[in-house]
């Protein structure tokens, strides 16, 4: 066609120069269609944090609220509960929680900002069902424990403080929502202290 | 490797072959101008559409009830709900646009005649199927225009003798138009029109490769081969008109990001001011107008002072584009070597189309109904003098080769 | 390129057709970017217009953070329905009080100023005048039988609907006064007597604020409705600079790649 001297390099140059330009373009064209996949303002104003009054609780009471469309669980735990919880390190996965399955002020022995009030998201680590609270026969699971959480779906244990038991299929702690004290007898459940 | 497992799939399917024949070492004439960018961005645009309109359909909520707060919940409530909607607003009317503009291309330099008649069928039938996507596309954001607008055109069958009033219930699937309507518009628009735009593309583009791209001067470069078989005025389309043709694409996003980033609402064309309030069976809008790319046909209609006549009229409008290839008796194809009636001939029916869209946007008035029976006669006198005068038409000598 | 611009020059037209309006508007100056604008506009409307008008698209935490408004006190001062700041801003009447109150409910004013225009609402809101023969005692210029009353009255007080026929430069109107529609004067055969019939709206001045700082309030509050009815117009425009400017760049190197190519075509 042509007998005038092609430059390739020149040629490849501008080839890849163009590519790379419209690749960035590419990449950003598809930033809406991947960022509208994200929770829309609907699904994020439903999903706000959850006042619960928590003043009527009873100990050994589990009460159950939701919070983006999951249970929580705030449980109150009596003296021997928490006695208990120090008993069995030696059974769980890991009863330092060192995993990150809680904010770091529910990092304590007792994965709780008060000890006597457990707050968490009741759905079991491992594919996602909802455990069942025993508060006396959990000793029919874990020979010595007296209370606990079972997960009727596979069969999974956690103890009083939400920690897993080892050889049961479940891998992680039951997750810590972010939560905080408002007074003594109002939670918010679903944000930090100081973040609202 | 890649050579490796190019081959491995060349042994299963014919991947190098198609490359090859439709883009790596298809000829295509040299001398492509202008008119001749926009049938890749029609495809640009319909990628677009495709695109945005699965994602829209992610949030979008077809009922009556719903339909309305829908919209607005992508255009707020979804992240960049917005930019969707828009580039889905906008990219309609650039459809047309670039759809309008590659139909005058291929009448200016002859592109339906033989041998590409069917090239010419398949692309009216993109045209009408382009046209119902649209129609039933403007009924889902369920505005007040949406609704208006497909009632009168809904009600436009009722013309049709002894059928037509059970046609228009049959098609509305209630007395109004009502979230059954929608709902079934709304299954036409997003899955079974587009299905056959895909399948109509499919075709106008196997019809084109099969029979050879024309060009402005509009003779057979196939005609004329080196001793490779080659054609002297052919360069293969990869890379050279891919490389033209992206600066062709990017110019035309620029043009559709002004629209979309600057001014979505195309003045009221692209999005009418009506469609903000939500659909209302009981009160009509003061003005009702077509979108913009209706109003030459919505013009033809209206022109005509009889109901039957203007549906038959509005019908034959559209009718007349795909006998083109016989109406045209001549042999010469392009504008270029034609005669000086054939310009004038041509010149008049874009005048006429174009005053016949704007006619179509402004409420009638005795003076303005006169302009548009003048113009529907321009229009169609377009088909009917090419007819006449194509037969023992005085044309200039063809070049043996296209000029650049 | 030059064609291209030929082409789209053709396509021109078609938007200066614009629609025409009928009765005399005036022009709205409001700026989205004026956030105290905004935060009195909202206050205003949720004051004045939601009780019984929702913006059932919008929600309050938007707005508040759009305005620049802390959640809290967007919660605690202008949510009047005790709803949670991240629900639709929908108004507390029920829709049957109001169809039954005023003839039809009142409209939802989400998108009010794309539908009707931020010139229409500026006008509508100031073109209040007293009309016994209305139920709630007033009309409306531009919306004439209006079923609304005039909520803004102890803000703006009343206004008359008044005509005078002068000659062209003559014409000495009250204070505050504001021309609604000029027309010219024909006698019976039709022709011009070269006089002028002027209809303007004349306040009695009695409303806690002067004209003036009622339009700079109605302004503000037309503010918020423009921002209302598309409340991402800022960043869709500042995106639209990004977006084009990019384009350009890829302009540019397709172009070069381009003319590399096509130097072996002759």
């Amino acid at each position: 066609m042509s007998n005038a001297p092609v430059d390739s390099g020149r040629r490849r140059f501008l080839t890849a120069a163009t590519c790379v330009v419209g690749g960035v373009g590419a990449v950003g064209a598809a930033v809406p269609f991947i960022k509208s996949w994200n929770p829309s303002a609907k699904a994020k104003a439903a999903g706000a944090p959850v006042e619960v009054d928590i003043s009527k609780i009873e100990p050994g009471q589990l009460i159950r609220v939701e919070w983006r469309g999951k249970p929580v669980w705030i449980v109150s735990r009596t003296e021997s509960v928490l006695n208990e919880l120090e008993q069995h390190d030696g059974s769980l996965r890991d009863p330092a929680s060192e995993q990150e399955q809680q904010p770091s002020y529910a990092q304590n022995k007792y994965r709780s900002i008060k000890s006597e009030l457990f707050v968490a998201v009741g759905i079991c680590t491992h594919l996602g069902c909802s455990p069942t609270y025993l508060p006396d026969s959990f000793g029919e699971q874990v020979e010595g424990v007296s209370s606990g959480f079972f997960c009727p779906c596979h069969g999974s244990k956690f103890d009083m403080a939400g920690r897993v038991f080892q050889s049961v299929p479940a891998p992680l702690n039951l997750v810590i929502p972010p939560h905080y004290y408002v007074d003594n007898t109002t939670i918010i459940i679903g944000v930090d202290k100081g973040a609202a | 490797m890649f050579g490796k497992v190019v081959n491995w799939i060349d042994d299963r399917i014919p991947m190098t072959d198609t490359w090859n024949k439709h883009a790596g070492q298809y000829p295509a004439p040299k001398n492509f101008n202008f008119w001749y960018y926009f049938g890749i961005l029609a495809t640009i645009v319909f990628v677009n559409q495709i695109l945005t309109g699965i994602w829209l359909t992610m949030n979008y909520n077809p009922s009556g009830d719903g339909a309305f707060a829908s919209i607005e919940y992508i255009m707020r409530d979804v992240e960049f709900g917005w930019l969707l909607r828009y580039m889905h607003s906008t990219g309609a009317s650039a459809f047309f646009v670039v759809v309008y503009l590659h139909m005058f291309r291929g009448l200016m330099y002859g592109s339906y005649q033989k041998p590409r008649e069917l090239l010419w069928i398949f692309g009216c039938l993109i045209f009408l199927a382009l046209m119902a996507e649209a129609f039933m596309g403007y009924l889902l954001p369920w505005g007040q225009m949406s609704f208006w607008g497909a009632q009168v055109i809904i009600s436009l069958f009722g013309a049709i003798p002894i059928i037509g009033d059970d046609l228009t219930l049959w098609i509305r699937g209630d007395y109004v138009i009502s979230g059954a309507t929608l709902n079934r518009f709304f299954a036409l628009h997003v899955i079974a029109v587009p299905l056959v735009l895909v399948v109509l593309v499919f075709l106008h583009i196997v019809a084109l490769h099969h029979v050879g791209s024309n060009n402005p001067d509009g003779i057979e470069i196939k005609e004329n081969k080196d001793e490779n078989g080659w054609p002297k005025d052919g360069i293969p389309f990869h890379p050279y008109y891919t490389v033209h043709d992206t600066v062709a694409v990017v110019v035309m996003l620029i043009l559709c990001s002004i629209v979309i980033f600057f001014m979505p609402e195309g003045g009221g064309y692209f999005l009418e001011a009506p469609n903000f309030e939500a659909a209302n069976p009981l009160k009509t809008p003061d003005h009702i107008a077509p979108v913009w790319y209706f109003t030459p046909f919505y013009a033809i209609l209206r022109a005509i002072p009889d109901k039957l006549g203007g549906v038959i009229m509005m019908g034959l409008a559209i009718a007349m584009l795909f006998l083109v290839p016989w109406l045209d008796r001549g042999k010469v194809k392009s504008i270029r070597y034609r005669s000086v009636w054939h310009k004038l001939n041509l010149t008049q029916f874009v005048i006429c189309f174009i005053i016949l869209g704007v006619l179509g946007t402004l409420a009638p008035t005795p003076g303005r109904t006169l302009l548009s029976q003048i113009t529907t006669l321009g229009y169609f006198g377009y088909f009917g003098l090419l007819w006449l005068y194509s037969k023992n038409e005085t044309t200039k000598p063809l070049p043996k080769r296209v000029t650049m | 390129m030059k064609k291209l611009f030929i082409a789209l020059l053709t396509l021109l037209p078609m938007a200066a057709f614009a629609a025409g309006g009928g009765a005399h508007l005036d022009e709205a100056n409001y700026d989205l970017r004026d956030k105290a604008s905004l935060q009195n506009g909202a206050k205003i409307f949720m004051n004045y217009c939601s009780t019984c008008h929702s913006t059932q698209y919008q929600r309050y935490s938007r707005v508040a953070d759009d305005l620049g408004i802390d959640r809290d006190v967007m919660s605690e001062n202008l949510v009047f329905t005790g709803v949670k700041v991240g629900s639709l801003m929908l108004t507390a009447m029920p829709t049957e009080s109001g169809a039954k109150w005023f003839g039809a409910p009142p409209p939802d004013l989400s998108l009010e100023a794309r539908l009707r225009g931020a010139d229409w609402v500026y006008t509508y809101l100031r073109s209040f005048y007293i009309d016994e023969s209305r139920p709630f005692g007033v009309n409306n210029v531009v919306f004439p039988s209006v079923g609304m009353p005039h909520v803004l009255e102890e803000l703006q007080g009343t206004a008359r609907l008044l005509e005078i026929k002068h000659n062209e430069e003559e014409l000495d109107l009250p204070e505050g006064a504001r021309i609604v529609k000029e027309t010219a004067v024909v006698d019976a055969n039709g022709v011009a007597t070269g006089e002028i019939l002027t209809s303007y709206l004349s306040p009695d001045g009695n409303g806690e604020l002067s004209a003036e700082e009622f339009d700079e309030a109605m302004l503000d509050l037309v503010n918020f409705l423009v921002y209302s009815a598309e409340p991402n117009q800022l960043e869709r425009q500042e995106m639209g600079f990004w977006v084009i400017g990019f384009l350009l760049i890829l302009l540019v190197f397709c172009w070069f790649l381009n003319r590399e190519y096509w130097r072996d075509i002759h």
